[in-house]
């Protein structure tokens, strides 16, 4: 039995799970139009590479990946671009995105695509080549692409491989039941996964309150080196820094990477994807999305292509939009209320969470900060959210950094504790973002002062060439008078008059 | 040895005087050598002031160009003329200089959202008087032909404005992006810590 190591904080919220674990996962189908935005992932957005009106086939390149950061988009279905334009996407910001809009067909025809029967005949960088091209970013909710995750340095030994089916969120189940029903395409992904990183072992770390997950998972798992560790549930357990922490007992350095530990993490729903990519050929176009709450009358996990609209996954769950008081992508606790149920589905949308008022209710007023140090026990990045909380309402951006402001995961587990309501994580995004962009501005200052100290010195260059151009002509005009006052050589005027003397004198003669 | 030594009994005043005498000789010594030595050039303060500004060169503070108000401010000039950098740049400016915050000098001008410039290329002349007035050569171009800004480069200051003799150069508010969106602050705790429960109760039972 490995031994299971804890970290610090955590919390122990409702988990309302067993809602939406009723059923299987079931297809949910086609919808008449799909919405793809060009960024769904960390990093630059993808470039399109079809036209308005070209015909695609499902499976089929229409965005291409632009730089290393970056993943490419493919046509979830068959059908017809209809639209290259911005449209509304799902973000808290309520703001539109560059989006390719397919209008379907509902044939749903394939592009030619082949799998590699043997996947252990490739070299890892072509199959890394592989991941990349599928299109694949992290499925756990960051949407981090894979392929760069996977192309640790040359130089880093990898020891430890971790697929993440932890899935600590109340409410959702997308994970758990990809475990119970398709478990051996996890082990088929940590397999493929194990062949590019070359590490010493392999893990799934799995939470306890998922058995059936894990009886699948140790099934799928039997006679390979994987090893299945379970242990005890807390919120936020699924995040990468306190997984790896659980599991290996070491800490992620602040400002690290786990790579530095000699360890990947990888989502099991990114595992399978990778699977598919490399079995099968086939990109990434669907997702396993968990639809619940008491707004919905059948919650459950539906298998969706990316680009449908909300409201069409939540017709198929009987949507009920007189109790929902509002819709939330992702879970209760990290995700955020989403502008419109239009908003497409994305390659990061592990739930959809359509709460009733008694359900989720409206916070209450913050009151004030009555320093009772309950969120410092809950944070388990080990920060003291109380004192982040001070700095960011003052603005304190250098003590916010001090105090290890990014090494907040935003788990929400110190908003929750509060017993004075106080939205604490959105003080933190907010300082978070505006010290993110006050160091854009004066990168962009700093470009502006170089370019103004530039061009001053061409100007001063260019003024400092014409005056030495003026004072050559000066000179040389000089020079001539002087020659002509002394008699030697020509006297200009003399030879001028000479020369119109000697034309006259030609016509005259003509 | 212990002639020296008498000598320094029989005149211990005079020992004092040149002994302190010696001692200051040396130290002149030492401190003229470093200040030949680590002189520094140009001047530091200044330099430091001009990290702080934000490099619009629009020249709004009456100087020309953020370099030349950073020596201004080093010789003794408000810090509160710089209209684009506005409050957070005077607050950065007083922590360095270690005065008082002021308000911005109005005369300068207010501090505005920032712009980028616009030139509306269909009644463009080509008369590259805006390019020759963009202090960071933001502007692409040349005489007689379309003249178009580069948006990243452009800080918004506002001199190709003036010069444009068909007046086709707008300045257009930065549009948010989903790279430049962030969350809001909450609403102050102070606002709300007067309600007491009860009403915070109603009030959401009459919003539901």
């Amino acid at each position: 039995m490995r031994k299971i190591f804890g970290f610090h904080g955590g919390i122990h919220p409702p988990e309302n799970k067993h809602q939406s674990m009723a059923g299987v996962i079931e297809l949910a189908g086609i919808p008449a139009q799909l919405t793809l935005p060009l960024s769904q992932h960390i990093g630059a957005p993808a470039s399109v590479v079809v036209a308005v009106g070209e015909r695609v086939l499902k499976g089929q390149l229409i965005a291409q990946a632009k730089g290393f950061v970056s993943v490419p988009l493919h046509a979830p279905t068959s059908g017809i671009v209809s639209a290259i334009e911005d449209r509304l996407i799902a973000h808290p910001s309520g703001l539109t995105a560059p989006c390719i809009v397919i209008d379907t067909d509902g044939k749903d025809e394939w592009v030619e695509h082949v799998g590699t029967a043997d996947f252990e005949s490739l070299e890892p960088a072509e199959l890394i080549n592989c991941i990349r091209e599928a299109g694949i970013a992290g499925m756990g909710g960051a949407g981090f692409p894979s392929a760069v995750k996977l192309s640790v340095k040359p130089d880093t030994k990898i020891t430890t491989l971790i697929l993440n089916g932890t899935e600590c969120e109340p409410y959702i189940t997308a994970d758990d039941i990809l475990m119970r029903e398709r478990a051996d395409q996890i082990i088929r992904g940590a397999n493929i996964l194990s062949h590019i990183l070359k590490p010493d072992e392999v893990l799934i770390g799995v939470e306890d309150n998922k058995p059936e997950g894990i009886t699948a998972l140790r099934a799928a798992a039997q006679g390979s080196n994987i090893e299945i560790v379970s242990f005890p549930t807390k919120y936020p357990s699924g995040g990468e820094k306190q997984l790896i922490e659980i599991l290996t007992g070491k800490q992620v350095p602040s400002g690290g990477l786990p790579s530095d530990l000699g360890i990947v993490c990888q989502n099991v729903g990114t595992a399978v994807a990778i699977a598919n990519a490399i079995d099968k050929g086939e990109p990434l176009i669907s997702r396993i999305t968990t639809v619940t709450g008491k707004g919905v009358s059948t919650p459950g996990n539906f298998e969706v292509l990316l680009g449908t609209p909300m409201s069409f996954l939540l017709e198929r769950a009987a949507y009920q939009s007189e109790i929902n008081n509002r819709l939330i992508m992702g879970g209760p606790m990290m995700g955020f209320t989403t502008p419109d149920a239009d908003v497409p589905i994305v390659k990061t949308t592990n739930c959809i969470l359509a709460p009733t008022e008694d359900e989720l209710p409206t916070p209450p007023p913050a009151q004030a900060c009555i320093r009772c140090g309950l969120c410092a026990e809950a944070c388990p990045a080990t920060l003291l959210p109380q004192q982040l909380f001070w700095f960011s309402q003052g603005k304190e951006f250098e003590k916010l950094e001090a105090h290890n402001l990014f090494d907040c995961i935003e788990c929400g587990a110190c908003s929750w504790v509060c017993p004075s309501n106080i939205p604490l994580v959105q003080y933190y995004r907010n300082s978070k973002a505006e010290i993110i962009q006050t160091r854009q501005e004066n990168e962009k200052s700093e470009q502006s002062r170089v370019r103004f100290e530039a061009r001053e010195q061409r100007l001063i260059k260019q003024a400092a060439e014409r005056e030495e151009k003026r004072a050559a002509r000066k000179k040389a005009a000089e020079e001539r008078a002087k020659q002509a006052a002394s008699g030697e050589g020509e006297d200009p005027i003399q030879a001028a008059i000479e020369r119109a003397k000697a034309k006259k004198a030609a016509q005259e003669n003509a | 040895m212990t002639i020296v030594f008498e000598w320094i009994t029989q005149y211990p005043l005079l020992t004092a005087v040149i002994a302190l005498l010696l001692m200051g000789a040396i130290f002149g010594a030492v401190l003229g050598f470093a200040a030949v030595k680590f002189k520094t050039e140009g001047n530091p303060i200044a330099d430091q002031i001009n990290d702080l500004l934000p490099q619009t060169q629009c020249g709004q503070c009456g100087f020309p160009g953020c370099r030349p108000y950073s020596q201004a401010i080093a010789d003794g000039e408000a810090i509160n003329k710089c209209p684009p950098g506005g409050e957070a740049t005077i607050q950065a400016l007083a922590d360095l200089l270690d005065m008082e915050v002021i308000p911005l000098d109005e005369e300068h001008g207010e501090e505005k959202t920032k712009t980028v410039a616009y030139i509306h290329e269909d009644q463009c002349i080509g008369c590259t008087k805006c390019i020759q007035a963009c202090p960071v050569d933001a502007i692409l171009g040349a005489a007689k032909q379309m003249h178009t800004v580069i948006v990243s480069e452009c800080t918004g200051c506002d001199l190709c404005v003036e010069p444009c003799p068909v007046d086709c150069i707008d300045m257009l508010p930065l549009k948010e992006t989903l790279q430049s969106w962030h969350w809001a602050l909450p609403d102050p705790v102070s606002r709300s810590v007067e309600i007491i429960a009860t009403d915070a109760k109603s009030e959401q039972g009459q919003a539901a």
